[in-house]
């Protein structure tokens, strides 16, 4: 039923009603999900959040209880790995210890009984894109971190696939070498323009590579969106709190009116919400939670009009870019960045202004934005 | 400011070590050779050697004597006159019954059961290990708790049963019923082993072979076996000297020209006509034992690394 209706021709990959138990436990309830061809789509959650073992149902390594898996129209929920037309790139690598780098990119062709001269073509195309050609005859254990995990996208790349699916692959790198792949990858996806599911729950990363970022919760998709509207405009408290470093201010308090306009109360501070964009009529007496990004908070100078509090500095923490201010302001503890070359003692006192324009308010029984 | 403070320190460092402080305790500290602990540890270790090494060291010496300075009784002397006659004699003349051909026909025997048995079990063992480590099916768990439960249940027990049914299908009393025996009663033991060396190598690598679209044989035979060499001597070994050493399915499972080395030597030792010829019988059981004794000191390394794989992960 659903697939003549909602499988339209741009997908590449579509999830249908996907649900997945062990025994009693659930790990994927009812999940929807649509993945336009040449996307770039991160599923970021914190571990145990079911994100790679949706991964794995896409790729056919885990069986679904309920549900359907869509690969460029084709349905394939009981179709074998290797038929699916998908590449999978994992944490640990997974290269065969025992074989050469070449013999690790060739064996999935030479299981498929390829001719050779086109085994070797295609080996040779992959390892140019990835700049691994003086590796290909030594064994994994002579690699370094950063180029197993190049050959282990080689590995996808030589079977010509439709869809990659990377399963947390940077993990295990250190954070210079991190960054560097995270470009690599982004400049791979641009080159190739396949479809792309990345699984990570490193913020940065989905951020920075991300066409969209579906964000998961107890194997629920809390919300898919694109990196810059998760990170503006996020849709409920958790997903405000697990983007975004250091994380969002939160403040407990209550909807009200004063002179037409409305108000955030919680004891002791009072903010005016003017510039808030509310998706809701804003009802006083509604309870809610307020909260700002610490980039959000200006301090002193950068302060441009509206309300002005008054805050005491508690703790500096300067991270040579910018520069994390925590504030104490009426009992309750705030973070605000600043400029990195702005220095302020401990105990200095100073102004602070919220910008309300970028700031979100949340159900404090629902936790839904509002 | 703080220029000022270090140099301080600094000076106060110098002051130290100009005032003597040099000749103190430098480098790795001396460790005392004949220390209390070195005494009671090689003492200890010396002991527990010779307890194992004096009865090898009477049979070795014994099976070299003839049988006139064996009677002189003096058990620890090295021999006077080195003879290699008791193990020759052991080897080629020693009587079992009516047979006279010495020990030879049991080696040979035993020989015969130990390969296929051998090969066999392995072979199936690491299948079905490989199976229930990465190819959860039906009733997997079940399966391999029956098979675990084989391996607490007493041989005995199964004896009678297991001879009706080598009856029935007309092997029974060949080398052919022996060697099945001795493939079953491997089982439990080495899938138990080969399923967690298996399930600790990275599932990832199985994952990616089937992405890759090796299926059940091909990720066996192309990605699985040639990680396993260290899992494979130990099995190896365990079963060579098990079915080697076997004395009681080979004496219940054979007839006397197909008896296996061991029930041989049992029948040379404890045959009571005419005289005890002490050192050919401890040049039989030196004969004996040659075969695992010589397979320890082969891989013994081997089956150290093979024993810790299980233990350390990737």
């Amino acid at each position: 039923m659903h697939d003549t209706v909602s499988i339209n021709k741009q997908n590449s990959v579509s999830i249908r009603d996907l649900s997945l138990s062990f025994g009693s436990v659930k790990v994927l309830e009812n999940l929807n999900l649509d993945i336009r061809d040449g996307e770039f789509l991160v599923l970021l959650g914190s571990s145990g959040c079911g994100k790679s073992t949706l991964l794995n149902c896409i790729a056919g390594l885990l069986e679904p209880t309920e549900g359907q898996i869509f690969i460029k129209d084709k349905n394939v929920t009981w179709e074998e790995p290797k038929d699916r037309g998908i590449g999978m790139v994992f944490q640990s690598y997974a290269l065969y210890p025992q074989m050469t780098v070449e013999k690790n990119l060739s064996f999935g062709l030479r299981v498929a009984g390829l001719p050779k001269e086109e085994i070797a073509k295609r080996v040779a195309r992959a390892a140019g894109i990835l700049q691994i050609e003086p590796l290909l005859k030594r064994k994994p254990a002579e690699l370094s971190g950063g180029q197993r995990q190049r050959v282990a996208i080689g590995r996808a790349l030589v079977r010509d696939v439709d869809v990659f699916l990377f399963d947390e692959p940077l993990s295990n790198l250190d954070a210079k070498l991190r960054s560097e792949l995270r470009v690599e990858i982004k400049l791979l996806h641009r080159q190739l323009q396949n479809t792309m599911i990345y699984v990570t729950h490193d913020q940065i990363e989905a951020l920075t590579l991300a066409d969209r970022i579906a964000i998961m919760k107890s194997g629920v998709i809390q919300q898919l969106d694109d990196p810059m509207i998760i990170y503006n405009r996020p849709k409920n408290r958790f997903v405000a709190s697990f983007i975004g470093s250091p994380s969002m201010n939160f403040l407990k308090g209550e909807l009200a009116e004063e002179g037409g306009r409305t108000v955030f109360k919680a004891d002791g501070v009072r903010f005016s919400l003017d510039g808030y964009q509310a998706d809701e009529a804003l009802s006083p007496g509604r309870r809610v939670i307020l909260g700002v990004r610490p980039e959000h908070i200006k301090v002193d100078g950068d302060i441009q009009g509206g309300e002005v509090h008054d805050a005491v500095v508690e703790i500096e923490e300067p991270m040579g870019a910018d520069n994390l201010l925590w504030l104490k302001h009426a009992g309750h503890a705030v973070a605000a960045r600043i400029g990195g070359a702005r220095r302020y003692a401990v105990g200095t006192k100073v102004r602070i202004g919220f910008d309300m324009s970028m700031a979100s308010l949340f159900d404090a029984e629902t936790e839904e934005r509002i | 400011m703080a220029d000022v403070s270090t140099l301080n320190t600094t000076a106060a460092g110098i002051d130290a070590i100009s005032r003597g402080l040099v000749s103190g305790p430098r480098g790795r500290k001396p460790k005392r050779v004949l220390s209390r602990r070195n005494i009671m540890l090689y003492g200890a270790l010396t002991v527990a050697a010779l307890y194992y090494l004096l009865p090898l060291y009477v049979m070795v010496v014994t099976s070299l004597k003839g049988m006139p300075e064996v009677r002189l009784g003096n058990i620890f002397a090295p021999p006077m006159e080195i003879t290699f006659e008791p193990w020759v004699k052991a080897w080629a003349q020693a009587c079992t019954g009516l047979n006279c051909d010495g020990l030879s026909r049991g080696f040979w025997n035993s020989v015969r059961i130990l390969v296929p048995s051998v090969v066999v079990s392995i072979a199936v063992a690491s299948v079905s290990g490989y199976a229930l480590a990465n190819w959860r099916f039906k009733g997997a768990e079940l399966f391999f708790s029956i098979l675990i439960i084989g391996a607490f249940i007493p041989y005995q027990v199964m004896i009678y049963p297991i001879v009706i049914v080598l009856r029935e299908l007309g092997i029974y009393g060949t080398l052919t019923g022996l060697v099945i025996v001795h493939t079953i009663f491997g089982m439990p033991i080495l899938t138990l082993l080969f399923r967690n060396y298996f399930a600790s190598l990275p599932v990832e690598l199985f994952k990616a072979a089937r992405i890759d679209g090796a299926g059940f044989w091909q990720i066996y035979f192309r990605i699985m076996l040639p990680m396993s060499l260290p899992i494979f001597v130990v099995a190896m070994i365990l079963q060579v000297t098990g079915i080697w050493n076997d004395f009681l399915f080979g004496v219940v499972f054979t007839r006397p020209d197909t008896y296996p080395m061991t029930v041989q030597l049992n029948n040379i030792v404890n045959s009571v006509q005419g005289v005890k010829e002490y050192n050919v019988n401890m040049a039989a059981t030196l004969l004996t034992g040659a075969v695992p004794l010589i397979v320890y000191f082969v891989s013994g390394r081997l089956f150290v690394r093979g024993i810790a794989a299980g233990a350390v992960k990737g």
